[in-house]
């Protein structure tokens, strides 16, 4: 134990402290040497550099890369218009002169908000536009007015434009002006430099997903600079190379025919190409223009768009998710084959109901549908066979076999944002609820997960990639828009590669069996009305999502409250023996799948296949509902 | 009446301090009135809160700091762990809490938090401190340092770890050690530069050569370096720096400040921000020497190196010796956080100087 001298420690405490002080006065005198090097020595070198300064780099924002569907239709575009533009460094009395030019040419307080925003950002040589899209004749009036404002300019500058407007909006998603989280993500790439001077920067869909391939890079202009900072002549130039340019596997015509068959009707429609992956349409309705978000979208149509019932800001093909209903059949019996648990002739007898616990599960069909067998369960959609099936299986025989088709996870497709849906299961279930008593499983549950009922959810872009999978004979492409990304600088060309991720160990007969009944449905089945006629052969599959459970009562359409009537689903893919196109189809509160989606699939495919156009919507098949119940 | 409360009033601060400070005060809005003229009402409002917590702060004796020590140092490693888990992320970095009504960084705390500690913690091992203490004391000083410097911020991950290093070193830690360490950190400079994030490698790099990306990274330090060196000797004047009015220099009334006096007032202004700040470190270092307990003198001692770190990190860094980091210069540039920082600072030393006597008597 040593014993404590209190000088003598002070004495250490006080030296330690010389030592400080030391260090300070030889960190400071290094400082010290270092401003004379540079404020003496290297005075000369940095006066004439800090002249040099009068030369000022402006930057010249880019031209955003095109989309363009597979056959070179543009969707989204930039044309020039008049901006009205003030350069502050080159004005006095900033206020005035916009007082002033509100005389001549309508200036809004939004105007001036956003004029003000954008002059905190900048720096001053840059030009900031004040007003944009300029008629002509507000240009003339200006050019006659122009000697009375010195540092204001008219200006051609590029706008995005969405020539089809509402068109495919939910695919091409919008820009709008640069924000905090956007810039984010500029310095999280550290493309701060890049993006000097770019005022856009992509919100939703291909836009957002797409934004650092389709800016490109932005170009210089060295501005001599008088000793009050205005521009005097520009000396030198580095041009900016264009975006890339995205062509994409949609095809544009059949994306509107598909849109255009909805009517006024809500829902989605995704299309995909078995063999690649590749989406052919992706329609989510209603949508809405993105040209209204470009410039900054106005308070009153922000308010519209977000407060609409119909929700069309929703990407329903991505973001909604729907009990399967019926779609979820084939799946199901591809997934018994599989695992064992059935054999395609093994026949039930269905008396119109399934007794489980004393409950009973209703088949749509009173009385029943007599001796069902694996075919004829599909084809005339047999409620009794899947709730007998669902039981055998199992819940989490069943989650992991639809886990392999992509079902309730996202497949990856190239816009940001898409749900999950929920694939139930034991372990679902533990997660999703905090009570102990609502975590568990209980046998009854998985009795109506077999007709697509129940905790199902799955947004229609997996049932489309489940569809193409299945079309596809298990071979597993990622689904994606953007076929290709085009330089336009050098013309290369990046594909996105169609390569399958995976191979899902499914058997050609187990496949040809549930191919076999699709193919049936559409010839004599619930989708035969839809398909009567057509010149090839399709497989489809219908369903019926309920949204409402109307207890013990019979189900009518016409007594129901419409947002209360149940969706329609239809999944296809034709032609059936080689496959061009899968797709899955919902229509919110359209009633029956027979009814109400599979007019529209027989539209699209009737399209793709032949080339033939609709004359009008797709009609809702009232009389399906009786022929074929669900 | 009215005197007597006045008297009372200013009657814990200390004069050569307040003189000091109040010399620095002035000059920043000097030249706050040429980079950002809109700017200097705010900036007097940061000056009013500063000055209000240094006075209430010179009021607390340094007894009753100490208690403070342990809690402000576990309520600043807690939030640390919170902003860690449920941040905000700005600019990359996750530095900010969100508390609903407002957003604090918790690691500007442990600017003063740290010394705090570590000076209760030798306070506690007053008899010689063992070799363990040491290593008990660097444990205490890394774990907040590390969740800091993961944020990232980088530059107040320094200025945390220098606050802590300093009272360890007043402490007494044996040179052999030091030394030791120093030679170890130089061989692991190759490792750490693995884990540093890209843009702070960038930030190194650039150091060695900002001309290599001058529109990017390297634009800061070029256009800095010129402001300074185109000052000359007697500067271009106030409001006269062209560098600074045509808006060459980045964040001209933060963390670049210095460069805009640096152009207007020369190598003379210079040396003048330079003697005031070696007269407060001198007078800081002073009252530790006076100081009555252990942990009064460890503390004053580390408060006034960290001025001094600030204060040669932030002219290092815009003069070009120095890689770009996040530092504000001390009582300088503009902001209300570092502001209130220092002025803590400030009123603990005055408190340490007014109890220097009390527990000899």
């Amino acid at each position: 134990m040593e014993f404590k001298n209190p000088q003598e420690e002070l004495e250490r405490f006080r030296s330690r402290l010389a030592v400080a002080g030391g260090f300070v006065l030889f960190c400071f005198t290094l400082l010290f040497i270092r401003f004379v090097w540079l404020q003496i020595v290297q005075h000369d070198y940095y006066q004439t550099r800090a002249e040099d300064n009068r030369i000022s780099l402006v930057p010249i924002t880019p031209n955003r890369g095109l989309i363009l569907d597979r056959n070179g239709v543009v969707l989204a575009r930039n044309y020039p218009a008049y901006t009205l533009e003030i350069t502050p460094s080159k004005t006095r009395q900033l206020e005035q002169l916009i007082d002033g030019l509100a005389e001549i040419i309508e200036i809004q307080p939004k105007d001036r908000k956003r004029f003000r925003q954008l002059l905190e950002e900048s720096r001053n040589f840059e030009s900031l536009p004040i007003r944009t899209r300029l008629t002509d004749e507000e240009v003339a009036k200006f050019i006659a007015h122009r000697y009375r404002f010195p540092g204001v300019d008219i200006k051609a500058r590029l706008f995005r434009q969405y020539p089809n407007g509402a068109f495919a909006s939910h695919m091409l998603g919008y820009i709008g002006r640069v924000n905090d989280r956007d810039l984010e993500k500029i310095e999280a790439k550290e493309l701060e430099a890049n993006y000097r001077g770019t005022e856009h920067f992509g919100k939703t869909g291909l836009e957002q997903r797409y934004e650092f391939e389709l800016h490109g890079s932005t170009g210089f202009e060295q501005v001599e600079v008088d000793a009050g900072g205005r521009a005097v002549r520009t000396l030198a130039r580095t041009a900016p190379v264009a975006g890339s340019n995205l062509t994409l596997t949609v095809d544009a015509e059949l994306q509107r025919i598909a849109e255009q068959a909805f009517g006024d009707r809500k829902g989605a429609l995704v299309a995909i190409e078995p063999s690649t992956g590749g989406i052919l349409a992706l329609v989510a309705v209603p949508n809405y223009d993105p040209n209204l978000f470009v410039d900054g979208i106005d308070t009153q149509n922000w308010k519209e768009l977000n407060e609409s019932p119909d929700k069309p800001m929703v990407n329903r093909a991505l973001n909604g998710a729907y009990p399967p209903g019926s779609t979820f059949k084939p799946f199901m019996a591809l997934g018994a084959l599989t695992i064992g648990k059935r054999r395609p002739e093994q026949a039930i007898s269905d008396p119109g109901f399934f007794n489980f616990g004393g409950h009973h599960f209703r088949d749509d069909k009173k009385g029943g549908h007599g001796m069902v067998d694996m075919y004829k369960s599909i084809v005339h959609s047999c409620d009794t066979y899947y709730y007998m099936l669902a039981n055998d299986m199992g819940i989490d025989n069943i989650a992991a076999f639809m886990g392999q088709l992509g079902l309730g996870s996202r497949t990856g497709v190239d816009i940001d944002g898409e749900s999950e849906g929920v694939l139930p299961s034991q372990e679902w279930k533990r997660k999703r609820f905090k009570k102990p008593e609502q975590q568990k499983w209980y046998a009854g549950e998985t009795i109506s997960i077999g007709i697509g009922q129940g905790y199902n959810a799955y947004t229609p872009i997996q049932l489309a990639h489940a569809t193409a999978i299945l079309a596809n004979n298990g071979v597993v492409f990622r689904p994606h828009l953007v076929k290709f990304i085009t330089d336009t600088k050098t013309g290369e060309r990046t594909l996105i590669e169609p390569k399958p991720t995976r191979t899902l160990g499914l058997k050609p007969e187990h496949i040809e069996v549930i191919k076999n009944a699709m193919v049936g449905v559409n010839k004599e089945g619930t989708g035969a009305r839809a398909f009567a006629g057509a010149e090839y052969v399709s497989a489809g599959k219908t369903g019926t999502a309920q949204v409402y459970s109307l207890k013990g009562t019979e189900y009518k359409a016409g007594t129901v409250k419409k947002e209360l009537r149940d969706h329609a689903l239809f999944i296809a893919f034709a032609p059936a023996d080689e496959p061009k196109i899968a797709l899955a189809i919902l229509v919110e509160n359209g009633g029956f799948g027979a009814q109400a989606a599979a007019p529209i699939a027989r539209q699209v495919l009737d399209y793709y296949l032949l080339g033939k156009r609709p004359k009008a919507p797709a009609q809702p098949d009232e009389a399906a509902v009786e022929e074929d119940d669900e | 009446m009215i005197r007597d409360l006045a008297r009372r009033l200013v009657a814990p601060i200390d004069p050569p301090l307040m003189l000091i400070a109040g010399l620095l005060l002035l000059l920043a809005i000097g030249i706050m009135g040429s980079a950002s003229p809109e700017r200097i009402n705010a900036q007097l409002m940061n000056v009013a809160v500063a000055l209000v917590v240094m006075r209430i702060l010179a009021q607390i004796p340094p007894q009753r700091l100490m208690h403070l020590a342990v809690p402000v140092y576990l309520a600043g490693v807690l939030l640390l762990i919170a902003v860690a888990l449920f941040g905000d992320v700005s600019k990359g970095a996750r530095r900010w809490l969100n508390l609903g009504f407002m957003r604090v960084q918790p690691s500007e705390l442990m600017k003063i938090a740290m010394p705090l500690l570590l000076a209760w913690f030798f306070q506690q091992r007053e008899a010689m401190p063992r070799l363990r203490d040491y290593g008990i004391a660097a444990l205490l000083l890394l774990v907040p340092v590390a969740l800091i410097a993961r944020q990232p911020d980088l530059g107040t991950a320094i200025l945390v770890l220098a606050a802590g290093f300093y009272v360890i070193f007043f402490a007494g830690l044996s040179w052999k050690i030091m030394i030791g360490m120093a030679v170890a950190a130089a061989a692991a400079a190759p490792l750490a530069w693995n884990l540093l994030h890209d843009y702070q490698r960038n930030r190194i790099i650039t150091l060695f050569d900002p001309e290599k990306d001058p529109l990017g990274k390297g634009f800061h330090i070029i256009q800095s370096t010129i402001a300074i060196g185109s000052g000359g000797i007697f500067g271009k004047g106030w409001r006269e720096g062209t560098q600074a009015q045509l808006e060459f220099i980045p964040e001209r009334h933060t963390d670049f400040i210095f460069a805009v006096f640096s152009e207007e007032f020369g190598l003379f202004g210079n040396l003048l921000l330079l003697a005031l700040y070696a007269l407060l470190i001198g007078r800081g270092l002073m009252i530790a020497a006076n100081a009555a307990t252990l942990f009064s003198r460890l503390l004053a001692g580390a408060v006034t190196m960290i001025f001094f770190t600030y204060a040669f990190v932030n002219m290092g860094m815009v003069s070009g010796i120095l890689p770009v980091v996040g530092v504000p210069l001390p009582l300088v540039s503009y902001g209300g956080t570092a502001l209130v920082t220092l002025f803590i600072g400030i009123g603990i030393l005055m408190s340490i100087h007014r109890n220097r006597m009390l527990v000899q008597k």
